[in-house]
């Protein structure tokens, strides 16, 4: 049994004053039923995520207490994936035809916190100054840059894209371009990554409903296919956040086994993609997952990025709407806010920043601690 | 005055030529830091106490320029804070461990370069107790080179 995406909808992300995360999440459902023409009762079942809220199906007092299953879930920064993959499989199995995928958050200003012990990390990490997500994503790009001849002026033509595609986003967080220059002269957080390089954790929600592809028709004229979605976890071998030792045998990290998969699930490769939503959760994350993700060649982002290819009318267009740079990351929604873009970008329409020549194939990446990646690809 | 480790049985100390404490698989032979309750290879419980050697190479680094939030404790403010370098260090062909380094400043600071492990106070109790940590400091550089304040 195939899925189609038939409704997305997004609560803009963003601070929102004393607006909770559940009416956000109600806001974001509104908006997908009426996109897929349907009513809340349509609805079958629900796979809602969050950091923040410990229920998310708190939601359905705000929409109608219809009885429905409602299951939350929780998977780190994969947790809008995990949500998406498990209510598709809940209808690929044949159990239900029509469902929605919610995610919302609404996170304090600042890096997260947690105890790292819940990490599997030493319980001193925190204690000592290593448990922090920045510093991981640092000491990663920096190897690579020494690896693979990345110039820091690229990390910046990474982020002021970003800016510029967010100021084309009525839904972005930051809405205002920021020059290469100044990206490079703001404050040093992590060597060699600067203030405006990385992205912040803020407030949204976003939606998506699903169906049975043999009945997306009765909804829409346009449905876009999911064709795959797949999670995977760290290997042994793979440097990974909040990790206070690494293996010197290598491996790959997780987002390139689960990028693998889901080409292999799709049957279609990354030379067919046509726009692209990656993990940028730093400047450097987008560099490293375009290599990791089979877009391009280690080392080929520093001549791709200053060619414009990964601008919105480039051959690889990434994080057409701002990505996480511009939106921020409230982590249970963030996935889906990729998956809404990737389904306007198909439908043609996006708007002002739509990718030119009626793309028909998107790709959806996410990563995050401890070392989980979740990649979805949609087609028309 | 009394120097005590941050938590027992992280490095050897007191000892002139301290060493980190890891594990090793008894049954894959994986090597990691600090000694686990079970190996992240295979899974076996039978992991064994295993000093590091004292010296490797600079895998990758990166500074922590702004100030940690809890539980980091250092007891230092916005004000005091001095950003401190952090980095992956590869101990002979055995494992990576991260460790801060005893210097911030990345122009002292190459890939590959040789490092080796010190002892350097982390903070001063309200008792006067130092508490003490391992850090990395680069080897032709020393201790003496290290540019963190109190540093021995
Ligand atoms: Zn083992």
């Amino acid at each position: 049994m195939s899925v189609a995406i038939i409704g997305v909808g997004l609560h803009p992300f963003g601070r929102f004053g004393d607006t909770s995360a559940i009416d956000m999440g109600a806001v974001a459902i509104r908006a997908a039923l009426a996109d897929a023409g349907i009513t809340w009762p349509d609805v079958q079942f629900a796979f809602g995520g969050s950091f923040e809220v410990d229920n998310p199906d708190a939601v359905t007092s705000r929409l109608g207490l219809t009885g429905i299953p409602f299951m939350d879930v929780y998977n780190g920064c994969a947790t809008a994936a995990s949500a998406l993959q498990l209510t598709a499989d809940a209808i690929r199995s044949g159990q239900f035809d029509l469902g929605v995928a919610v995610g919302m958050d609404k996170h304090a200003a600042g890096a997260f916190t947690s105890d790292p012990v819940d990490y599997a990390a030493p319980p001193w990490y925190g204690e000592m100054g290593y448990f922090l997500t920045t510093k991981f994503f640092a000491m990663k790009i920096n190897r690579y840059m020494h690896d693979h001849g990345i110039s820091a002026e690229t990390l910046a033509r990474v982020a002021a894209k970003n800016y510029r595609n967010g100021a084309l986003n009525p839904n972005a967080f930051r809405r205002t371009p920021v020059s290469v220059e100044d990206i490079l002269a703001s404050r040093m957080l992590n060597h060699p990554l600067t203030h405006y390089m990385f992205c912040a954790p803020d407030e949204g929600a976003a939606a998506v409903v699903l169906c049975r592809a043999d009945q997306a028709h009765r909804y829409t004229s346009t449905p876009v296919y999911l064709r795959a979605t797949t999670l995977r976890t760290r290997r042994y071998g793979a440097f990974e956040v909040h990790a206070s030792w690494a293996a010197v045998d290598q491996d790959d990290a997780p987002t390139v086994y689960a990028s693998r998969a889901a080409y292999e699930q799709a049957g279609i490769g990354p030379e067919d993609v046509d726009v692209v939503q990656l993990q940028d959760t730093d400047a450097g994350a987008e560099v490293i997952h375009l290599a990791e993700n089979g877009f391009c060649a280690d080392g080929d982002q520093e001549r791709l990025v200053a060619d414009g290819a990964t601008e919105i009318d480039g051959p690889l267009p990434v994080n057409t709407d701002g990505g996480l740079i511009a939106n921020g990351e409230p982590i249970g929604a963030s996935g889906l806010r990729q998956v809404h873009e990737l389904v306007l970008q198909l439908r043609g329409q996006a708007g002002d920043r739509q990718v030119p020549g009626s793309p028909k194939v998107g790709y959806a990446q996410l990563y995050g601690a401890p070392g989980t990646a979740g990649v979805s690809i949609l087609t028309t | 005055m009394a120097s005590v480790p941050f938590a027992p049985d992280v490095f050897t100390w007191p000892a002139d030529e301290p060493q980190l404490v890891g594990g090793r698989c008894g049954e894959c032979g994986s090597v990691t830091f600090p000694q686990p309750p079970s190996c992240a290879r295979c899974g076996s419980t039978a992991v064994e106490r295993h000093l590091l050697p004292r010296r490797g190479t600079l895998w990758t680094f990166t500074t922590q320029e702004f100030l940690p939030k809890e539980p980091y404790a250092s007891g230092e403010t916005p004000e005091t804070f001095r950003p401190y370098g952090v980095g992956l260090v590869q101990l002979g062909d055995e494992v990576r461990v991260e460790g801060r380094l005893t210097t911030a400043d990345v122009a002292r600071l190459e890939f590959g370069m040789e490092m080796e492990v010190v002892v350097v106070p982390f903070r001063i109790d309200a008792d006067g107790t130092e508490v003490v940590t391992y850090a990395f400091a680069p080897v032709d550089a020393g201790v003496e080179g290290a540019d963190q304040a109190g540093e021995r």
